[in-house]
């Protein structure tokens, strides 16, 4: 291992890079396919901007820490937590809540397994466990009950909805596939 | 969490600049570094967004003719879906698998792993002042200490917390790191240190360091060498090692109807110290015989041979024997 300790005075960097904050600023989102300008500080979180700046509150927060996974989204189509993400960083990137879902008030195949398969009871995990199950279908179309398992593992559901959750899944999944033009 | 500064450099060399301010730190993925910031451990002037680094070899898995490259901003989910992972660095692979759930690892990133800090819930409880956080005593040392280390000595007794670390280093990968406390090659396993009375850092890295690249080396004879990642958890998914094991042996050619002999052997435990932990004695122990159960019980036994249980975790050393027995059998040649 090298190791080095440069004394010397550097050049200026030809472009600078903008350091922003700690005031607000502007940052864009892209949420739902609509672009939005938010005036926040950098330590806005995703799951604040969401639900406070945009008023789209169907991203729940339950801890806050990365533990429930109640404020699960989808960036660029793969679920993450929206409390451990900067809105900031995700400049550039594209952005699905729940309220994203239903297309011209139609409800989402995902959607309809779970109001079908009756795969919730208080609700306050279902927008986080459906975002779960969409990402996996759209990545895997034929999922095993295991897939789907490991799909929702960082979901908790304290009413223990879990087997209908999965029951729900394996039907959309199974809607999706004998859909016209699929 | 209190108020920062935040840059997103794409040109390392301006990254390394802003690291050198005082109060800056990197952030990768931010999953660990943000439940930092809420319980205020972690309370930075600057944040510097490693995320729009344009430097190649950053993201994703390559080859060449040595190594297989990973770059410290691939995600944990890249990682563990790649085929040059799943094929040539199978112990890797398992390791990654077993890292908390989907939204994480779609997150998280290599470096950000190898980086993180230890969940002891002293040190994560924003109102306890522990040695680690720059007070005076290790709550843990005589409160509750059911996930602490049994090896290793150092006023903090926290784990490191990683599963990529145990299995990369078992695999005797190498951290490409550029900066102006260290720079160039170093051994993944030299990467990491016990905190002292001299620094309470848990890695040699300095502030303004940056992890670029892990590189693994290729084994000349990769059918001779076989390895696996163990992983004792409180439940199938969503938990931190309890105890974990990552083990590679090579084999020696053997002649017919004789059980090969071990070559080289490597034993890194997970969830028990401080930093990664190397069973050496154990790995001594395996080389240049055959893998019958008596070598596997001689290496199991070697791998505890020094632990110091605490009040609450004497059962980490029966947990580690029987890991450390069950990952061995795993590798006998069929
Ligand atoms: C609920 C939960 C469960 C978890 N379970 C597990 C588990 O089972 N196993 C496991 O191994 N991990 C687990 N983790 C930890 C998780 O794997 C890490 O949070 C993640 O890998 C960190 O990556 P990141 O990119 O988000 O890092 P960040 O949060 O961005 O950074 C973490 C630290 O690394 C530094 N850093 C980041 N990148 C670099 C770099 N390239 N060079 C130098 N320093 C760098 C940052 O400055 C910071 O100090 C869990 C985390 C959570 C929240
Ligand atoms: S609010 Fe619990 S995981 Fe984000
Ligand atoms: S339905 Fe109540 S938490 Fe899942």
């Amino acid at each position: 291992m090298a190791k080095a300790v440069r004394a010397e005075p550097e050049p200026e960097l030809e472009v600078p890079v903008p350091v922003r904050g700690p005031e607000r600023g502007p940052i864009k989102l892209r949420v739902n396919g609509e672009k939005h300008e938010l005036w926040v500080e950098p330590r806005r979180t995703l799951l604040d901007a969401l639900r406070d700046d945009l008023g789209l509150t169907g991203a729940k927060k339950g801890c806050d820490e990365g533990t429930c996974g109640t404020c699960t989204v989808l960036l660029d189509g793969k679920p993450i937590y929206a409390c451990l993400r900067l809105a900031i960083e995700c400049e550039g990137h594209e952005i699905t809540t729940i309220e994203g879902l239903a297309q011209g008030g139609e409800l989402h195949p995902v959607q309809r397994a779970f109001i079908e398969e009756d795969a919730l009871q208080c609700g306050f995990c279902t927008p986080g466990q459906i975002l779960s199950v969409k990402a996996l279908l759209d990545e895997n179309p034929n999922p095993t009950e295991e897939d789907v398992r490991r799909a929702v593992s960082g979901n908790l559901c304290r009413c223990g909805a879990y087997p209908h959750i999965v029951r729900a899944a394996l039907r959309a999944a199974k809607g999706l596939a004998e859909r016209p033009g699929r | 969490m209190k108020r920062f500064r935040y840059a997103r450099p794409e040109r390392l060399e301006a990254a390394l600049r802003l690291l050198r301010e005082p109060g800056a730190k990197a952030l990768a993925g931010g999953t660990d570094l943000l439940t930092e910031l809420k319980a205020r451990t972690q309370e930075p002037e600057l944040l510097v967004s490693v995320q729009g680094l344009q430097e190649p070899g950053l993201r994703g898995v390559r080859e060449d003719e040595r190594f297989v490259r990973i770059g410290a901003l691939t995600t944990l989910r890249e990682l563990e879906a790649h085929p040059l992972v799943r094929d040539k660095l199978p112990i890797l692979a398992q390791a990654a698998q077993t890292v908390a759930m989907p939204q994480i690892r779609h997150v998280g990133t290599v470096g950000g792993n190898l980086m993180q800090q230890v969940r002891c819930w002293y040190y994560r409880h924003p109102f306890v002042r522990c040695w680690l956080k720059g007070g005076e005593e290790c709550y843990a040392e005589e409160g509750l200490n059911h996930r602490h280390a049994i090896f290793g000595t150092s006023p903090c007794i926290a784990v490191h917390p990683s599963d990529l670390a145990p299995a990369l280093i078992a695999l005797d990968a190498q951290a490409r790191v550029v900066g102006p406390d260290v720079e160039g090659e170093l051994a993944l396993e030299e990467l990491y240190r016990l905190p002292d009375e001299r620094s309470r850092a848990r890695t040699v890295l300095g502030p303004a360091d940056l992890i670029l690249e892990i590189l693994v080396p290729k084994p000349s004879e990769p059918t001779r060498v076989r390895g696996v990642y163990l992983k004792a958890m409180e439940r199938a998914t969503w938990s931190f090692a309890v105890v974990s094991v990552a083990a590679r042996l090579s084999f020696e050619p053997g002649s017919e109807g004789v059980r090969a002999r071990v070559g080289d052997a490597r034993l890194v435990l997970g969830g028990v110290a401080g930093k990664p932990w190397r069973a050496r004695d154990a790995e001594a122990a395996l080389r240049g015989s055959p893998l019958t159960d008596e070598a596997i019980e001689r290496a199991a036994e070697a791998a505890v041979a020094g632990a110091q249980p605490r009040a609450h975790n004497a059962y980490k050393i029966e947990l580690t024997r029987a890991l450390v027995k069950r990952a061995l059998r795993s590798l006998l040649p069929p």
